[in-house]
């Protein structure tokens, strides 16, 4: 089934309420929406494999908490695209603004444009893949999961990050604490390449990337390391 | 009279301690500490909450009925205390039989099974408990009649799946430990299941976050609010939790974001894990933080409207009573459930002695080798503790909760819980009729009010 939702004549409360209705039938419905004129928390909690397609800027929150549907947002999103998302896969063809894929447990979070800071802030699992830059603080305090970073990075990158592991093709303005560059071995290329072929992306190659991670010296507090905190 | 051999010589210790003059500035316990603080070279962290003396409940006096006042009778005429909360804009509102619900406190930080005990306490007493930093389990969500699911900064254990499940989300922005304070788990406490539910490796520290990771300030506040109930179909009550720090304005901003409920912990709440330092030392008490945010709800025109609970040392129904009659909707209990449960428990002097400690004073939650098996994940510990018997004596000390405030509201005249009023209430200090806004027993002088 494929039908279209006008948010200039309808509300954020009709078409989330339309979205949670669909794809009971364990088939996929198509939706695509229009003229979402920046709106708030678009397409959250969605839990059957939909395809929405969203043609213009979105507000906060849109796709959060995501399961099994597949977003598509053709503009830019505002802040927490994709949060908490557990699985499913969120494409934004523009730019996205700060905690992009926060706490994220699986799926897939691709953003075509740049990330704004805190990218990835205390992701539990899922891949993020910006084409773009990303700003400072970007994966601070991230659990587990990938992200890739075509562009370069800002300040603090992956400050107090665990086991996430991120892969950089550009600069980076600086390291957060207890994050290193780790040697990047033939297992690492081939998961990178992976993921990005899976995103699509063919103009970067996986031999242009750095792998960074925990130094795993913070996981235990250690009076000595105060000065790090 | 007793001697003690000291060399060669006899001391007479009453002798000696009539002499000795302790400093006011370095009292003993002063002194250890710092001597403590010397060897390791680190704070002392515990739980629990605050343990110095602040103005508290048993500042306040009941009047009673007079005269112009009629008492009910016990046992006899009616006396309710049933509360609905959320119903500003969730279409499935929580009633409650009792206004005393259970605090969060996390599978983590508590084993499976006290966490199973407080759920089926509270279900008998028709209340809700409520989870904590780490997720809901299984066992937790079957045990509890009404189960309120905390959205914490972590985000550990956080499922859209269980968000649908809960009967209420409560975002918690503070407590009033420590207000602008993240938490550690310590590593000793991190097993296979705990460190599954929050994604991270066994056997390391689990830091809290102090901030949410995806909204600053009340105005993106409204929004996530809006999206938690676009998730959940506009059905559950969202609660947003703050710690006593400035209550007035925040319980303002709460209402002003679209809470249904605003929870109010004061200094005495408790902790699994802080800095003493934070905990002694940040907030402010209960007792004119209930004040300042029912001033706030008057304010806006949103009291009875936006419920309140507060939480942070209530202990008996004397506490509850006057919490009521100062203007809470309901009251929340997390210290003194564990002790329902059987934590701090003479039958364990013994081990308690061989920790460090004594009844009445372990306040090590942190640690992981609670003898009572409630706060702890060492499997044998946890073992020990009997879930059953344990919820049937958190019932037993909520039951007693109710009776004892149904005691004072009937004595002041009310047929229900709520209509407890300020009117009823003096103060036997200036600080604590400054702090309550009731007046020093026996005067009408309320400082600070003309």
């Amino acid at each position: 089934m494929s039908l279209e939702y006008d948010l200039a004549s309808g509300s954020t409360r009709e078409l989330n309420k339309k979205l949670h209705a669909l794809g009971i039938a364990n088939k996929t419905d198509k939706i695509c929406v229009t003229n979402p004129n920046g709106a708030h928390a678009l397409a959250v909690g969605l839990t059957r494999p939909l395809k929405v397609n969203i043609k213009g800027h979105v507000g906060y929150y849109c796709a959060g908490m995501n399961q099994i549907a597949e977003v598509n947002i053709d503009g830019n999103a505002g802040p927490a695209v994709a949060e908490n998302m557990m699985s499913g896969y969120v494409t934004v063809t523009g730019n996205v603004s700060h905690y992009a894929g926060a706490t994220s447990h699986g799926g897939t979070l691709l953003v075509c444009g740049d990330a704004s800071s805190r990218c990835g802030i205390s992701l539990k699992g899922a891949d993020i893949i910006i084409k773009g830059n990303v700003g400072h603080m970007s994966a601070f305090m991230a659990q587990t999961g990938r992200m890739v970073i075509c562009g370069d990075a800002g300040e603090t990158l992956g400050d107090s990050i665990y086991e996430t592991k991120l892969y950089v093709r550009g600069s980076i303005a600086s390291l957060g604490t207890d994050c290193v560059q780790k040697s990047m071995t033939e297992k690492h290329k081939n998961e990178l390449e992976t993921l990005l072929i899976s995103a699509g992306i063919t103009g970067a190659d996986a031999a242009e990337f750095n792998r960074f991670g925990s130094a795993r010296k913070l996981y235990n507090f250690k009076v000595d390391n105060a000065d790090a905190y | 009279m007793p001697t003690k051999k000291n060399g060669d010589s006899q001391i007479n210790l009453h002798e000696l301690q009539s002499r000795l003059k302790e400093s006011a500035t370095y009292p003993r316990q002063v002194i250890a500490e710092i001597q403590r603080a010397a060897e390791t070279g680190i704070y002392d962290i515990r739980g629990w909450g605050a343990k110095r003396s602040v103005p508290n409940f048993d500042d306040l006096l009941f009047l009673g009925a007079s005269m112009s006042r009629y008492p009910l009778e016990g046992y006899r005429e009616k006396c309710t205390t049933s509360v609905t909360l959320g119903d500003r804009f969730a279409s499935k509102p929580i009633e409650l039989k009792i206004p005393i619900t259970i605090a969060g406190m996390s599978f983590g930080a508590l084993s499976g099974s006290a966490k199973e005990a407080l759920g089926r306490g509270a279900t008998i007493a028709g209340t809700s408990t409520t989870t904590g930093d780490g997720g809901m389990t299984p066992e937790e969500r079957e045990h509890s009649e009404l189960l309120v699911y905390q959205l914490l900064p972590s985000r550990y254990g956080m499922n859209p799946d269980d968000l649908r499940k809960a009967d209420a989300i409560e975002i918690v922005v503070g407590q009033g430990a420590k207000p602008g304070g993240g938490g550690m788990l310590l590593g000793q406490k991190i097993s296979e299941r705990v460190a599954g539910m929050r994604d991270l490796p066994k056997g390391i520290d689990q830091r809290s976050a102090c901030r949410h990771p995806d909204w600053t300030g009340p105005d993106d506040l409204a929004i996530k609010i809006q999206e938690l109930r676009e998730i959940t179909n506009w059905e559950k009550p969202i609660y947003i939790k703050i710690g006593a720090a400035r209550p007035y304005y925040d319980t303002a901003l709460a209402i002003k974001a679209g809470a249904d409920v605003v929870v109010l912990d004061g200094m005495q709440g408790g902790t699994a894990a802080t800095q003493d330092v934070f905990i002694e030392h940040v907030g402010i008490p209960t007792l004119p933080a209930l004040r300042q945010a029912v001033e706030a709800l008057q304010e806006l025109d949103m009291h009875r409207k936006v419920q309140l609970i507060v939480s942070g040392g209530i202990r008996s129904g004397a506490d509850v009573a006057k919490a009521l009659a100062m203007g809470a909707d309901a009251v929340s209990i997390g210290v003194a459930a564990l002790i329902a449960l059987g934590d701090n428990s003479p039958a364990f002097e013994k081990e308690y002695n061989s920790l460090g400690t004594s009844a009445g004073f372990y306040d090590g939650w942190h640690e992981g080798r609670d003898p009572t098996g409630i706060s702890t994940q060492d499997e044998e510990l946890a073992a020990r503790f009997d879930p059953v018997m344990g919820g049937r004596r958190l019932a037993n000390y909520l039951n007693v909760l109710a009776l004892e405030t149904q005691t004072l509201a009937r004595a002041n005249g009310k047929s229900h819980v709520h209509n407890l009023e300020p009117e009823d209430l003096v103060a036997l200090t200036i600080e604590a009729s400054a702090m309550a806004g009731v007046p020093l027993a026996g005067t009408d002088w309320i400082p600070g009010k003309k």
